[in-house]
């Protein structure tokens, strides 16, 4: 018999938490699938945010840490300055990113630590009920932004990726998206590429992803992918912002 | 033994070195700087890591992330440091990862001044952030002290996996004194817990979220066991002219070498009085202050603070005798101020 499709070993035999619809599933088995492909499971450490993926110690099979809120990139920088043959990645969401680790991941890129961060931007706080995120866009509804994001009164939403390409500290700084396959390859090759400036010590590396949150969007699965393609990319263009080419 | 003139500060550094210290994470601040700095100096020539983070959280997370490696890693600070640096102290203390946390501490509340204080003494001793958590803390009294306390504080923090705090005054950090440096620790512990790379093992998981409730007061209650472990065997204190006085001291770190000299002048007058320093701040050396009251007219409590420690006193003498008071902030007490504080008492109560 041929095995056509299996779990990747960087992925523990665990049923994911999150809600029908949502991309988290997807980019993590991507993350895995890199981890695998580059034989680097053993040698991994990955820290936690706190927000939907605060569980993704349970998910991933190798060595994780869970972070308080925003401060998984001062972690990954504990570790790796220590353990510096080591890949060391982060996992964090836009509240954990840009809100309130803010400090922490502008001034992992500014030191050019290298250490690869995966940033899930969904454009809302998901594991608190669908509050505002930094990431929200102008006029979209959250609880906590009930009449539409105002430039007035909430401000602009943070391009990350954009920001991070700024630092001379950044390796690889790329945007993508998991809305359909096309993209989702797209994204795995983009994981690969950071791991790899990563593993030959270019600085700091980040994937910013474009996910989705059907739950708190209050849309169904499809609808919510359709919203991502047709709100998000728009205002946050995909494509490699910043490449330092390993020789 | 040949001794060598060292800074406060730069000996417990030197200590930290001596214990097999492979990185310090830092944010700088008076009077606690010169430990980042000499560390800034040393680490690159020894293969070690030294980082100046963008802030205390920062600093706190990246001795998170660098104990659960495996290695021994500290972090110093003073008073409004040592408050930002609360939430992963608490974290720390959770996922159970042992590191030394230095508070050359200073007065506050709020930005406070740069002068030496022991006003953080609530902070240190009952926890500091959130959670039922505790923190071994010591109290060195002189310079000696800063670098054996740094090379046994890492020894405890290895010893029961949790972090440990050095409170010294901003004095101790800041004043020379002739030291015997220490030979290099060379034994140190397995942590097959640490997060280093799971070859050849299962992955192992630093983590402090428990949604189970029932789990969530497991963890608490193993917590504890660890803590009531180290309370049965970890006090620690110097007692000095106890047995006939009828009145008794009780002052920390340097305040105690002051307040040591005060009870012998007053000694020379007369007065039956004795000292107790505790050296471990927690666990709070109780039984000695107990053993005391059961002989002792009077205890006073001498601190540079408007009355911490004085609680910790009267809880472990239960109300037996009266415990007195006195304290200044931002300026220590000489021995001319102290000795005055304990004629007053004598004479108030025929002692």
């Amino acid at each position: 018999m041929k095995v056509v499709a299996k779990r990747p070993e960087s992925l523990k035999d665990n049923k994911f938490h999150y809600c029908p619809g949502c991309t988290h599933g997807i980019i993590h088995r991507l993350v895995a699938e890199c981890l695998d492909e580059l034989s680097l499971r053993e040698s991994a450490i990955g820290i936690c945010p706190v927000g939907c993926a605060v569980l993704a110690y349970d998910y991933f099979n190798c060595d994780m840490l869970e972070a308080a809120h925003g401060r998984a990139p001062a972690i990954a920088t504990g570790i790796k300055r220590l353990l510096p043959d080591r890949t060391v990645f982060t996992y964090q969401g836009d509240g954990d990113l840009a809100s309130i680790g803010m400090g922490e991941i502008i001034h992992a890129s500014l030191r050019g630590e290298k250490i690869t961060v995966i940033f899930v931007n969904n454009a809302i706080y998901g594991m608190t009920g669908g509050q505002m995120a930094p990431t929200t866009l102008l006029g979209q509804v959250t609880t906590t932004s009930p009449y539409g994001r105002k430039k007035e009164w909430e401000g602009y939403p943070a391009k990350m990726a954009e920001l991070l390409a700024q630092s001379e500290g950044s390796a690889y700084i790329c945007r993508t998206s998991v809305h359909n396959p096309a993209n989702i390859l797209k994204t795995k090759k983009a994981i690969m590429k950071a791991l790899k400036i990563q593993q030959a010590g270019l600085g700091f590396t980040m994937v910013e992803i474009l996910s989705t949150c059907p739950t708190n969007w209050g849309l169904g699965p499809l609808e919510a992918l359709e919203w991502l393609e047709y709100n998000m990319i728009p205002y946050y263009p995909l494509g490699e912002l910043k490449v330092k080419e390993v020789e | 033994m040949e001794k060598i003139l060292m800074k406060g500060n730069e000996a417990l550094a030197e200590g930290a070195i001596i214990a097999g210290c492979k990185a310090f994470f830092g944010y700088p601040i008076t009077p606690s700087s010169e430990i980042a700095e000499y560390m800034a100096r040393k680490f690159p020539k020894i293969d070690g890591v030294f980082v100046q983070a963008e802030s205390e959280l920062a600093a706190i997370n990246m001795v998170y992330g660098g104990a659960a490696t495996g290695h021994r890693v500290m972090t110093a600070s003073s008073g409004p440091g040592i408050s930002l640096k609360q939430e992963g102290i608490s974290f720390i203390a959770e996922a159970e990862l042992p590191c030394l946390i230095v508070n050359v501490s200073r007065g506050g509340p709020g930005l406070g001044g740069i002068q030496p204080a022991q006003s953080d003494y609530f902070q240190a001793t009952r926890g500091g952030g959130h959670g039922d958590y505790r923190l071994i803390v010591l109290a060195p009294s002189g310079v000696q002290e800063m670098m054996d306390f740094a090379i046994e504080g890492f020894d405890l923090a290895d010893r029961y996996r949790t972090p440990v705090m050095i409170m010294a005054e901003g004095t101790l950090g800041q004043m020379m004194e002739p030291i015997i440096v220490r030979e290099p620790v060379i034994q140190f512990y397995d942590k097959p817990w640490a997060t280093n790379g799971c070859q050849g093992r299962e992955p192992n998981i630093v983590n402090t979220l428990h949604l189970s409730a029932d789990y969530l007061e497991e963890r608490n209650h193993h917590l504890q066991k660890k803590y009531d472990a180290i309370a049965s065997r970890e006090k620690r204190a110097e007692s000095y002219l106890t047995e006939d006085a009828d009145l008794v001291v009780v002052a920390f770190g340097l305040m105690a070498r002051i307040a040591k000299k005060a009870v012998m002048e007053a000694r020379k007058s007369g007065i039956k009085v004795g000292l107790i320093r505790p050296i471990t701040l927690w666990p709070f050396p109780d039984a000695e202050i107990s053993k005391a009251a059961q002989t002792t007219k009077r205890f006073l409590s001498v601190e540079i603070s408007m009355g911490q420690m004085i609680e910790d006193i009267r809880l472990a003498v239960a109300g037996r005798v009266p415990v007195d008071f006195f304290g200044r902030i931002g300026i220590t007490p000489n021995p001319e101020e102290v000795f005055r504080a304990i004629m007053q008492v004598a004479e108030r109560e025929g002692i």
